[in-house]
């Protein structure tokens, strides 16, 4: 029989806010983090605007050495190590780089890309004939899987350590993978989640796509919109997010606190076949997938009480509804609640998931369904499929939540759900 | 420069990548960058870099291997220096 999975930790670097604390409150009061960015308009971009998690000088020194800050350049590895660390802290677990090795402790950290500002201050370097002066961290900060290994290291862990990597389907991806291994024995422990840069090297390409928002330059905090009437392409984000996954059995033997229990999720593509392409989704896929997931978890749909959507702000948000509303039969009135967390962070590519699965988890256990702000013109085609209603404007406390549905989706024509609940012995 | 005062740079230069506090205390000509002062090995071409910086010299790739140690250290800046000043 397969192990129980249960969630003992979280950790977040969000634009709205950083470590868990900040967070939550910062998404129960439906508090933005998109700001302006004078540095994409000084670079012409079409979309000026952004989301950053505040990490000052100071808070840095918290997580890395100066000695790892040395020549260091890699804003994804840094919210990685903050959200991380804090994860595995939050799980009461010590950090002491004189620990012994932990055999049963692993960790997936995915990223969409790695440092591309390390790798742009490195090309300047090498086109000039100066080699050498890279130093000796270019390569762990620009391999992709700098974040887990950074991680690895000051965690101690001997387990798998890994980058996944599948665009904005990476975080999701990264707990499911973790979620399976320690279904399967192979593990105890699995720090699992993902980060992405932040800053023009890594958005400019979806600018030059034009699938950000440039109507809204003047007004950072309202133009994340998902679902809205008016939303026009989403808003680029950063930052990390963390879950420290474990056995069942290994969180009761140390008397861990529990926030939830993983109990299915699934994995799949569309092939880039049908409505799908490198960048739009197989709306059969993506069903398929959602079903998947729901018997993975061996529940009813008539059970999921939210849905943490991935709800971009762009053209394909109604598609996405359609989905969940046609793999999970219920419409209307019937329809589960639903918000985008990108609303408040906007679309933070591959930190995405995991970051929107830490305010789930955040949810499930307080009772909470934090507002989908920017929403107060919901779009006619979403508005046809469900009940307005659906899509909280304000926070709903004391909200008895048993099961939350997470599903992120990327390019490349690939998804991931997960169904997280409430544990119960 | 006196070789006091040469020390004192390096230690200043070296300081950042030392793990072990008491060899850095103690650090002297004999004092080995990697035994006593527990860098890592890694971290050797960075100091290098540094020492260049510093120095405003160029270390070639044979010298960097011989710069394992205070002393050899000391003996490759003062000659490259006096090789700058030749110039």
């Amino acid at each position: 029989m397969n192990n129980r999975v249960v969630i003992t930790g979280l950790g977040v670097a969000s634009p709205n806010g950083v470590g868990i604390t900040d967070f939550t409150h910062a998404i129960k009061n439906g508090i933005s983090g998109i700001r302006f960015i004078q540095q994409l308009k000084d670079l012409n971009f079409s979309c000026c605007i952004g989301g950053i998690p505040p990490v000052s000088e100071q808070l840095k020194l918290q997580y890395l050495t100066p000695l790892q800050l040395k020549n260091f350049n890699s804003s994804g590895i840094l919210y990685g190590c903050i959200a991380g660390m804090g994860a595995w802290e939050d799980a009461g677990l010590p950090i002491n780089e004189n620990s012994d090795t932990e055999w049963d402790s692993g960790t997936v950290f995915g990223t969409g890309s790695s440092s591309v500002e390390k790798l742009r201050e490195s090309f300047y370097k090498i086109d000039a004939g100066n080699v050498k002066m890279l130093g000796s961290t270019a390569v762990s900060q620009t391999m992709v899987s700098g974040v887990s290994a950074y991680l690895g290291g000051i965690l101690g862990l001997g387990n798998l350590v890994t980058s996944n990597s599948s665009a904005c389907c990476t975080g999701t991806e990264a707990i499911i993978m973790g979620f399976e291994r320690i279904q399967a024995g192979k593990a105890k422990r699995m720090l699992v989640g993902g980060c992405s840069d932040d800053g023009p090297y890594i958005w400019g390409g979806f600018d030059a796509m034009k699938v950000m928002s440039y109507k809204n330059n003047h007004d950072a905090e309202k133009a994340s919109r998902p679902m809205s009437a008016t939303a026009s392409g989403f808003v680029p984000g950063s930052g990390a997010g963390a879950l420290l996954l474990e056995s069942l059995e290994s969180a009761l033997a140390r008397g861990a606190k529990i926030y939830g229990e993983i109990s299915g999720a699934a994995i799949n593509a569309g092939g880039q076949r049908g409505t799908g392409s490198m960048t739009a989704p197989n709306n059969q896929a993506v069903q398929r997938c959602i079903k998947a997931a729901v018997e993975n978890a061996n529940i009813n749909a008539g059970e999921i009480d939210l849905i943490n959507g991935h709800l971009t702000a762009t053209i394909k948000d109604a598609a996405e509804i359609n989905n969940w509303a046609e793999a999970l039969n219920r419409k209307a009135d019937n329809f589960p609640y639903i918000h985008s967390l990108k609303a408040m962070t906007g679309h933070c590519l591959g930190a995405a998931g995991a970051i929107e699965s830490v305010a789930a988890i955040l949810c499930l256990k307080y009772n909470f369904i934090y507002p989908s702000i920017n929403c107060e013109d919901v779009h006619p085609d979403i508005a046809a499929i469900i009940n307005p209603k659906k899509i909280p404007q304000t926070v709903l406390e004391n909200n008895n939540l048993q099961v939350i549905a997470k599903a992120s989706f990327g390019f490349g024509d690939v998804n991931a759900c997960i169904i997280f609940k409430k544990y119960k012995p | 420069m006196t070789n006091e005062e040469l020390i004192e740079k390096l230690k200043l230069i070296v300081k950042p990548y030392v793990k072990n506090d008491e060899g850095f205390k103690n650090m002297d000509e004999n004092t080995d960058f990697l035994n006593d002062l527990k860098i890592n090995s890694a971290n050797l071409v960075d100091v290098i870099l540094d020492v260049e910086n510093e120095f405003d010299i160029i270390i070639d790739n044979e010298s960097m291997e011989k710069m394992l140690n205070v002393k050899a250290a000391m003996e490759i800046i003062t000659t490259k220096l006096s090789e700058n000043d030749r110039q």
